[in-house]
């Protein structure tokens, strides 16, 4: 394994992944990801001389909507995706500002 | 204080579009639905979803780049930026960090030592969250999606601010232009213009920049001056006392006049930019930008010109009319309709302003029509009503937007131009002050004063001051 996750990288990962890991996770996490580095570095051995960075993966662009509005109320079955409604809000734990 | 600070400030605007969709869906922006009523799965980030950019929001970008003197990007995409937070239900923001459609452009701005340009570094579009309302009794957050997907665009200054005066100068001008862009209202008590301040101080002269600090929940020019005043003391405290300014996010809070830092240690801000690939990239045509350049309306130093020639109004009278899009547009408006100019710019520039500042109202909530203030101009022209009933009739019109025609009808205000009626109300003041007749008759001339006051008053207020004087001449 070329790439080496250190500890305070996948502490830090965790951090942001909202993730507590155990310690024995934590050291399953490191190898997978270093594998996953490996794998993506196979990409810098090809040669990319002249090609553009790709933003799509289509030969796509311009694809637009008009202003026009065409949903109407749906909250009935938008709110059957919340872990828990009220008044008609998604109920969530409390995230401190 | 021995040392001699200079601030450095740039600023992060965020500007809510005029569109009547969200930017990625046709859900409607409109303000006041019961919670999550304007809501579909692309801004409540359901998987599977595909969300498509609204071409309006594209327009406004564009317009607004145009405006402030940017560079169009011919080639432009989206980007993911990462965060956790439920105001958010994608757990990222669709915005633009590698190829914003706007880039280096400048406003010129007015200041005690003359002209100056303050750089725009980009302008780029985004999408607004969701509201959070904190239930401390439950100790839960209750979300609204409804202005989740609201098309934003971000217009990102360059560090050429030096002080509070030029910081809201700056904000002014782009208000000014995006309003008669009709990109924007622009209003910053309702949040669809917010400020983020960035700011460091340095010593005077120095090239180094210091380090800055972002602050946040800016909701008035007020807040401005006082959040710009109270963090560039701050910031000297901490240099002369040989501490150091941390790069943070601070929280203004006006009523107490002081910020505090908003995130933790914990709370580390990496966002993780990368492509989104569910957005086709934008590709910006010749043709498209000569278009919107030629819906490009008349800007505030045009119609000032403009003014000047063809109303021939004072160049005050010109500044503070133009000064907002609804005054100007009421002003022409009102003229259109045959009203004189001069008058027209009497009634906007006296009444309504005193209306205003009395009411702490601003000229954006302006409810009469130009319509009425014409008819109002008519019935002083034809003499139906005198002035001071005319100030009465205007001021329910301001409140109101009241038909001055019937109103002045309704409440029996028109002046009576019976001049037998009249002439006779005369003869029984002059009866009743004996005084004040002898008085002018002993050459003091100032007496015919009191009898009109005493006319005017035993009609009630409904008659020409001008005939009343002419008939107590032939009188007296
Ligand atoms: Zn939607």
């Amino acid at each position: 394994m070329a790439n080496i996750i250190s500890d305070e990288t996948i502490e830090y990962v965790g951090i942001l992944s909202k993730l507590e890991l155990s310690g024995e996770q934590k050291e399953q996490a490191k190898k997978d990801m270093g594998l996953m580095l490996d794998y993506i570095d196979q990409l810098s051995e090809l040669d990319t001389t002249g090609v553009e960075p790709m933003s799509h993966i289509f030969p796509i662009h311009n694809v637009f909507r008009q202003d026009t509005v065409t949903n109407g109320d749906d909250q009935e079955n938008i709110l059957r995706n919340a872990p828990e409604e009220r008044d008609g809000s998604f109920i969530v734990p409390k995230t401190v500002d | 204080m021995s040392k001699q600070y200079e601030t450095v400030i740039g600023l992060e605007v965020h500007v809510e579009l005029a569109t009547k969709t969200k930017i990625f869906c046709g859900c409607s922006t409109a303000f006041g639905g019961a919670p999550n009523t304007h809501t579909c799965p692309v801004c409540t980030g359901m998987p599977g979803s595909l969300p498509v950019l609204n071409k309006q929001v594209l327009e406004y970008v564009i317009a607004v780049g145009l405006a402030t003197n940017c560079e169009i990007s011919h080639y432009s995409k989206f980007d993911r930026k990462n965060y956790f937070y439920p105001d958010n239900p994608q757990n990222y923001q669709i915005s633009q960090l590698y190829l914003p459609i706007c880039h280096d452009g400048g406003v010129e701005i007015e200041t005690e030592e003359g002209k100056k340009i303050v750089g725009i570094h980009e302008i780029h579009m985004e999408e607004d969250a969701g509201k959070l309302v904190h239930d401390d009794w439950e100790d839960c957050t209750m979300v609204d999606y409804n202005r989740s997907g609201v098309p934003l665009i971000e217009i990102v200054s360059e560090p050429d601010m030096r002080s509070a005066e030029e910081v809201i100068a700056y904000l002014e001008k782009l208000r000014l232009l995006i309003q008669y862009l009709g990109a924007s209202d622009c209003k910053l008590q309702e949040g669809s213009m917010r400020a983020d301040v960035n700011l460091s101080i340095r010593e005077a002269g120095a090239e180094k920049m210091g380090t800055r600090t972002e602050m946040k929940n800016l909701n008035s020019f007020k807040a401005i001056a006082r959040a710009i005043e109270g963090e560039r003391e701050r910031q000297i405290d901490l240099l002369e006392e040989g501490k150091e300014v941390i790069q943070e996010t601070r929280r203004w809070d006006d009523n107490k006049e002081y910020s505090y830092a908003m995130r933790s240690k914990e709370d580390a801000q990496d966002y993780r930019y990368f492509p989104d690939p569910d957005l086709a990239p934008i590709i910006v045509s010749d043709e498209l930008l000569r278009e919107i350049k030629s819906k490009e309306p008349e800007f505030p130093t045009e119609k000032m010109i403009r003014y000047k020639e063809e109303y021939g109004i004072p160049d005050y009278d010109i500044e503070i009319l133009t000064n907002t899009k609804h005054t100007a547009d009421l002003f022409e408006e009102t003229v259109a309709l045959g009203a004189d100019p001069k008058k027209v710019s009497n009634w906007l520039m006296g009444e309504t302003m005193r209306l205003l500042k009395e009411n702490a109202m601003e000229p954006e909530a302006i409810c009469f029509s130009p319509e009425n203030l014409a008819k109002l101009i008519q019935l002083v022209d034809s003499k139906a009503i005198n002035s001071t009933v005319a100030k009465e009739v205007f001021q329910e019109m301001f409140h109101h937007d009241i038909d001055p025609e019937q109103y002045v009808e309704e409440k029996g205000l028109k002046t009576v131009n019976d001049q037998g009626a009249l002439r006779k109300t005369i003869e029984e003041v002059m009866a009743r002050n004996p005084k004040s007749v002898e008085d002018y008759h002993n050459g003091k001339t100032k007496a015919i004063g009191a009898l009109v006051g005493q006319t005017m008053k035993a009609m009630q207020g409904k008659a020409d001051p001008a005939l009343i004087n002419q008939i107590l001449q032939e009188l007296l």
